[in-house]
């Protein structure tokens, strides 16, 4: 699968089937605390899954196991399977950082390289990764900013520093250099709870009109926004995955009770 | 404009004390009060005259040397050797120029060992390995230079059967390490775990990661943590006197003795001659201030510089 999709990100940006992922049985640790119990969930290609839940209930965890970022940390472990088109991230020979290519990631925390100007930050992972440079390159960066919807904010200072930008523009910029590596699933962990409300709408805009081209997964712990944006919505309970569904049919006619609970309010 | 303000007569009167007796407010009894105020006044007092006393040692130790020194700072004190004895003029120059090659080549083993040191605990080291070596810098931090000057009288100045500028850079350099270990340790952990997980997320591996993201976003402590080392070392007195021994003429030979300019204070300070002394003085005042002025750049150079 690497290779055709090496093959595929030289040729250009066609259009895509896109990647479905699978989790299968998937456990996740740190130190001694299990923060993931046996988690099933399937993501459809193209389309926007939201995990919800309140804080600590694993669905932070569960998004950065899906492109082997929790193993980094020291004394986190996972088990199970994350299959990408049939093909297991965990398997055998099976190298983190190609997976991280491929399986793009936005945090929480708007995290542009402090010591880099908005052109370098975009065009880092190109660079490093895919060996582009020249007008190759520029062409891709400004690609990236005008999928990001920034390239009319900064295509006239690409060389400021990053953090000159506001947070809202820090946080597109960072989308931007998630989207430079044309990555085939874009995670999204709570990309918009550090943003004002001007910001907030911008990027949910952002990726609803993302979703054409790649699979999402988004968590937040704002019901309304996963109702505005989300296809299908996951609800999460102290690492347990407690219910799954198309958005609208999980708000208004959840079947479990911890779920209704939830997001009528009652607690979280 | 103006609105009657409602009146809240029932919330004000009970803040007011009623007759004979006072608001718990206001506190014990007077005489309590009154022991309270004079221990504060005298720490105060002592605190305050022991600042002024320390910050004033400092200033008249500024003064004195430089009030002794002064009339022999010219062109010719950085530029010209010491004159025989007892005759007028001339300088330290090869006391400057053997200090810088002191200190070039104690950074040349200093800041490489001390910075991949810190950079292994900072980002590698874990378990019992990663603790005694940590504990062992922080000795090795806390140990008097002079046995630095041994090792290397040791090591280099007895097998080569000279004193020379190479044993001198060896021992300063040893000093080095623990400095820049510490402080490029510390820098590197500062660094917001996000930023590295930025890079990771971008499919960099963890070489790149730190060779790229983190060592740039550390930089600036990392360049104060090495001034600072190479101001600490360009002080250093006793670890030179077995090693690089000193010497009035110039010499850029690194296996042969080479002067430096505490060795040089050192010497003339025993000098009979008041003009030694008196240089002496002119080299403790220049040296003084040029450890100032590297603190201060990199002072100014990161404040100026800061990161979020």
């Amino acid at each position: 699968m690497e290779q055709a999709i090496a093959e595929q990100l030289r040729s250009g940006a066609p259009p895509r089937a896109g990647t479905a992922l699978s989790i299968e049985q998937l456990n996740a640790w740190y130190g001694r605390k299990q923060a993931l119990f046996d988690i099933n969930l399937t993501v459809p290609p193209l389309s926007v899954t939201a995990l919800i839940g309140p804080s600590g209930c694993g669905k932070s965890t569960l998004v950065r196991c899906l492109n082997r970022l929790h193993e980094t940390i020291p004394g986190a472990r996972v088990e199970g399977r994350v299959l990408a088109n049939g093909l297991d991230i965990y398997g055998r020979g099976i190298r983190p950082m190609n997976v991280r290519r491929h399986i793009g990631m936005v945090f929480q925390q708007p995290n542009p390289l402090p010591t880099r100007s908005i052109f370098e930050n975009v065009a880092i992972g190109p660079r490093l990764n895919l060996g582009l440079r020249g007008a190759r390159l520029r062409e891709l960066v400004e690609r990236s900013l005008r999928q990001a919807a920034l390239w009319e904010e900064v295509k006239d200072r690409l060389h400021s520093p990053a953090i000159s930008l506001s947070g809202g523009q820090q946080q597109r910029l960072c989308i931007a250099r998630a989207l430079a590596l044309e990555p085939e699933v874009l995670l999204m962990d709570e990309p918009c709870s550090a943003l004002d409300p001007i910001s907030t709408l911008q990027v949910e805009e952002l990726i609803t009109y993302l979703k054409r081209q790649y699979t999402i997964v988004v968590v937040t712990h704002n019901m309304q926004q996963a109702a505005r944006i989300a296809d299908r919505t996951a609800f999460f309970l102290h690492g347990h995955l407690i219910e799954e569904g198309e958005t609208q049919q999980l708000f208004t006619h959840p079947r479990k009770k911890e779920t209704e609970d939830y997001i009528s309010g009652r607690f979280g | 404009m103006s609105v009657p303000m409602p009146t809240h007569s029932s919330s004000a009167s009970t803040l007011q004390p009623e007759k004979g007796q006072t608001h718990p407010f206001l506190g014990a009894r007077s005489s309590l009060n009154l022991r309270r105020r004079l221990v504060n006044a005298l720490v105060v007092l002592l605190t305050t005259l022991a600042a002024l006393f320390a910050a004033g040692l400092l200033i008249y130790l500024l003064f004195y040397v430089l009030s002794q020194g002064l009339r022999y700072i010219n062109l010719d004190f950085f530029t010209q050797l010491p004159t025989p004895n007892g005759e007028p003029g001339g300088g330290m120059g090869e006391a400057f120029q053997g200090s810088l090659i002191l200190i070039a080549l104690a950074s040349l083993m200093g800041v490489p060992l001390g910075l991949f040191t810190g950079i292994y605990l900072a980002e590698f080291g874990r378990g019992p390995f990663a603790q005694a070596v940590r504990f062992l810098v922080d000795v090795l931090n806390g140990i008097p230079t002079i046995i630095f000057g041994l090792l290397a009288w040791v090591l280099i100045v007895i097998p080569m059967q000279t004193f020379s500028g190479l044993a001198g850079g060896f021992a300063l350099g040893m000093i080095m390490i623990p400095i820049v270990t510490r402080t490029s340790e510390d820098v590197l952990r500062l660094v917001p775990r996000e930023l590295r997980e930025a890079s990771l997320a971008l499919g960099a591996t963890e070489a790149r990661t730190i060779l790229q993201v983190v060592l740039p976003a550390a930089r600036n402590g990392i360049i104060t943590g090495v001034v600072l080392a190479m101001a600490r070392v360009a002080g250093e007195t006793a670890p030179l006197l077995m090693t690089a021994f000193g010497t009035t003429f110039w010499n850029t030979d690194i296996t042969q003795p080479i002067d430096a300019l505490p060795l040089r204070i050192f010497q003339f300070t025993l000098s009979p001659y008041q003009q030694q002394v008196n240089q002496a003085y002119a080299g403790a005042f220049v040296l003084i201030v040029l450890i100032l002025l590297a603190s201060l750049a990199v002072r100014l150079a990161t404040g100026g510089f800061k990161q979020h």
